[in-house]
């Protein structure tokens, strides 16, 4: 059991196996010392709230208050939409459909999910936007709203996955026990899967929501690239993750504007790091209630 | 009918109407790409490379660009996200480090990949000196992709049932002869369609080659794992953005939206086949 | 303990005693030759808790040996010691000594691939790989280097025949194992462990999962085996015990309270816990 090739073979393993621990490391590394040399001519408070966003200007000014509105404002809107789409569906596949609408209905929300945000960020550009402008009679249909939009149906697939998962956890004894009071099963949905099934659909809502704030085609090319405070949904904005792959491409390398990037993209990454790991520990937590280890 | 069962409906209305929007969601995209991208298929778009300050021509070096760039990552991630996964369910003792590792996984998932375009530009075009090149962006990507091949290879693997690796050690075979000869190949399926999934999100991706590999125009095929490339999801881009003649550009991007929607969207249905069909018949 | 030293085995020191049960006078209850498995003083924890204590327990050479006892009497995790199959469960730790032999099996120096290739197994669900029926079989001599086609030919039907499977499966050996019937399955899985030419075989609970005219083929499978191999069966149904085992030993609470000749045992348990056991008052 324990020959030297054996031992060889297990020490390959563990060695790929902290590649993941290594690469999440690196990132982190990279991340601060790209990021940090940017307080050095920007203070934090400065940097976080400060509403002028001109880092090409002359002088610059490196405010991020503009982009992170911006971000927040096209999650605030992603979420209006996929949180009650995404946990529909997730009820409906659950509670409603049989196993041959199962086969049909699963496939597409997979399907849905691998589009490719590019091809969301075109049909956006191409189709949503001209009829955004059309219906709400605005000057150009690169909006908030827009972006919103689009990254709610990109999320919704996300939502409904996880959600659905966490439903398929709740224990049948749950339901019978509920039936058999005399619930009938809208009430036994609404009273007694949806609250048990209800830190598992949290966790859903959140990586939802991460998805969102991290997705950078679609917003870069829908959005519009206003770097102003939005004062309405259909105000051009640019969130985040849109400034990062715009401007990239233009900073010198070491320069204040590139380290000002890698700054926003730490702030974007300790955001999601943080919504990640919520999910994680309510996810781990409302396993353990259900008695499901692991 | 009671007010109880006139709830039930209304709700249950409610629940279909929000599956139905998945399905007029993805039906209206795949029509919109499909009935403009289209007209714009030939054999020479497919074949040829852009003439006429790409008002004209084919997109044949944007979607072999896509191609090396997603084999790149492929080869990168594969090895090291099932060799991940492998010791995760088949060796490691419970303990911190396990938990440090699939934490680290589960987090990197949920890193944007702008930010993996931002690390790859860091480390591997400046740092490690390889330049906007194949390379780089095929190790960006492959990073991309790794915590996704960990967590399906790992889900495959822990559907093995344990009893038949206690059946394989009580015949006398060593723990990597077990892993080798019975665990990966009950797990194989699993596993491919969880790498099936990744490459096509990996082949989609366009953030992370922004800054690591992609160019917008380039003259001939790159020749070497150096060379700057167009790929189809950067080509979209650019011509939507910085194109100079938007009534042709965009007849393009319909047509390579289509081509790239096909290639991912063949790529998740054969994963999809794969797993239903192993569904039945490992449920003996 | 309620029963004095000289009717619990459990209680004696492992001393190299060959015979168990020497206070006994009833005949058939001394093992004849050699041991061909000898457990001295065994006792084994899951993190703090003891689910075995202090076991003493020989093995005749072509003898079967049941040992049953209610649920978590331990009876599983001790027969899984004979071939070290529980240290894949981590947090676990073992004292005293597993004799196969005379050699120390639990001994840092003794390979545990090589020991299992000596000590097969029959697990409680019939487990074969999913694989087709002749790889099953096959898997154990692939994996001890047997590369020759026809010697694999020849070994395979030589087992299935030996597991009384042959005839069932001869014309479908290329087809997957899954989608043999259960107990068709268990005897592929008794087959699989013969092709290694094991010296004992354990069978832990082998016909739980299975109907009773598939559990009575096992039964006569077992009988005929005697023969050759050294048998250990761990049971819950004293029935099934009493068909087909030469000893028996009963298990309670991580404790061995007694063994003998399984006609003794049955028909004279001297301890009043092996009574209520086998006359239904418990378990």
């Amino acid at each position: 059991m324990n020959t030297p090739k054996e031992r060889f073979i297990k020490l390959l393993f563990t060695a790929a196996a902290f590649s993941s621990l290594a690469l999440l490391a690196g990132i982190i590394i990279v991340l601060f010392r790209e990021a940090l040399p940017v307080f050095s001519f920007v203070s934090p408070l400065a940097f976080l709230g400060g509403e002028s966003w001109y880092p090409t200007a002359e002088p610059p000014e490196f405010g991020i208050w503009p982009l992170i509105a911006a971000s927040a404002w096209v999650t605030g809107i992603a979420l209006v939409i996929c949180v009650p789409l995404g946990v529909g569906s997730a009820l409906y596949l659950h509670e409603l459909a049989g196993p041959r609408q199962r086969a049909v209905l699963k496939p597409v929300i997979e399907v849905l999910a691998s589009v490719p945000s590019i091809i969301y960020g075109f049909f956006g550009m191409t189709v949503m936007a001209p009829f955004m402008q059309e219906a709400f009679g605005l000057p150009i249909g690169l909006c908030a709203l827009t972006a919103g939009v689009i990254l709610g149906v990109m999320a919704t697939p996300t939502v409904a996955s996880i959600a659905e998962d966490a439903l398929g956890y709740v224990p049948r004894s749950f339901r019978e026990a509920s039936f058999a009071l005399g619930a009938n099963r809208w009430e036994t949905l609404v009273k007694v899967i949806i609250p048990a099934a209800g830190s598992g659909i949290s966790t859903a809502i959140i990586l939802g929501m991460s998805r969102a704030i991290g997705e950078t085609m679609t917003v870069l090319m829908v959005a519009g690239g206003a770097a102003v405070v939005p004062a309405s949904v259909f105000d051009p904005v640019r969130p985040m993750t849109a400034a990062i792959a715009a401007e990239m491409g233009e900073a010198a390398v070491g320069g204040e504007h590139y380290h000002a990037l890698f700054a926003i993209a730490l702030a974007l990454f300790l955001v999601t790091f943080v919504f990640n790991a919520a999910a994680e520990l309510i996810s781990r937590r409302y396993r353990l209630k259900l008695g499901l280890a692991r | 009918m009671n007010r109880r069962d006139i709830f039930q409906k209304t709700g249950f209305t409610l629940l279909a109407l929000c599956m139905a929007a998945n399905i007029v969601f993805l039906g209206t995209i795949l029509w919109f790409i499909v009935s403009r991208g289209l007209p714009a298929i030939s054999w020479e778009f497919l074949t040829a490379a852009p003439r006429d300050a790409m008002t004209a021509g084919g997109i044949a070096p944007a979607i072999l660009g896509t191609l090396y760039l997603t084999l790149g990552a492929v080869i990168v991630a594969l090895p090291l996200g099932v060799a991940c996964a492998v010791y995760l369910t088949e060796y490691s003792p419970k303990g911190w480090t396990v938990n440090a590792i699939r934490i680290s996984v589960n987090n990197l998932a949920g890193v944007p990949s702008v930010v993996f375009g931002l690390f790859g530009l860091a480390v591997f075009v400046k740092g490690a000196g390889f330049g906007v090149s194949i390379l780089s962006g095929s190790l960006t990507l492959g990073m991309l992709a790794l915590p996704l091949i960990i967590s399906a290879s790992q889900e495959a693997l822990i559907a093995v049932p344990q009893s038949i690796r206690e059946a394989s050690l009580a015949l006398g075979a060593s723990r990597w002869e077990t892993i080798r000869k019975v665990v990966l190949p009950a797990a194989l399926p699993g596993i491919l369609t969880g790498v099936i999934l990744s490459v096509g999100r990996a082949a989609g991706e366009t953030a992370p080659i922004l800054f690591t590999a992609a160019a917008f125009y380039l003259k001939g095929y790159p020749d070497s794992v150096f060379s700057e490339v167009m790929a189809l999801p950067y080509h979209i881009y650019a011509l939507m953005t910085e194109g100079t003649h938007p009534e042709a550009q965009t007849r393009i991007a319909y047509g390579s939206s289509l081509v790239l929607l096909a290639l991912v969207l063949a790529m998740s249905m054969l994963a999809i086949y794969i797993r239903q069909r192993q569904r039945r018949t490992y449920h003996a | 303990m309620l029963s004095t030293a000289d009717e619990n085995p459990a209680a004696r020191p492992p001393s190299g005693t060959v015979t168990l049960n020497a206070g006994s006078t009833a005949e058939g209850d001394a093992v004849g030759a050699e041991p061909k498995i000898s457990a001295r003083g065994v006792s084994f924890y899951y993190g703090a808790k003891r689910a075995l204590k202090e076991i003493n327990l020989d093995f005749a050479p072509r003898v079967v040996t049941a040992i049953i006892g209610p649920s978590g009497c331990g009876k599983s995790t001790f027969i899984r010691l004979l071939n070290r199959m529980n240290e894949l469960v981590p947090g676990t730790r073992l004292e005293g000594e597993i004799l196969l032999d005379g050699a120390d099996i639990t001994a840092p120096s003794c390979d545990a691939a090589d020991l299992r290739k000596r000590v097969g197994m029959v697990f409680q669900k019939p487990n074969p790989f999913p694989k087709t029926i002749f790889e099953n079989v096959a898997y154990g001599l692939e994996v001890n280097g047997v590369r020759d086609r026809l010697a694999l030919e020849e070994k395979v039907e030589d087992s299935l025949r030996r597991a009384a499977l042959w005839d069932e499966v001869k014309d479908r050996l290329r087809e997957s194992a899954l989608g043999l019937s259960g107990g068709q399955q268990q005897r592929l899985c008794i087959a699989r462990c013969l092709a290694v030419e094991p010296e004992v075989i354990l069978f832990d609970e082998p016909c739980a999962s299975l109907d009773p005219i598939s559990t009575a083929r096992i039964e006569e499978l077992i009988l005929e085996l005697k023969r050759r191999y050294t048998i250990v069966i761990v049971t819950h149904n004293m029935q099934q015990a009493a068909r087909i085992s030469d000893r028996t030993a009963f298990f309670l609470m991580g404790e061995l309270i007694e063994i003998g000749s399984t006609g003794r045992i049955f028909r004279a348990p001297r301890d009043k816990r092996t009574e209520d056991y086998i006359t239904g008052r418990f378990g």
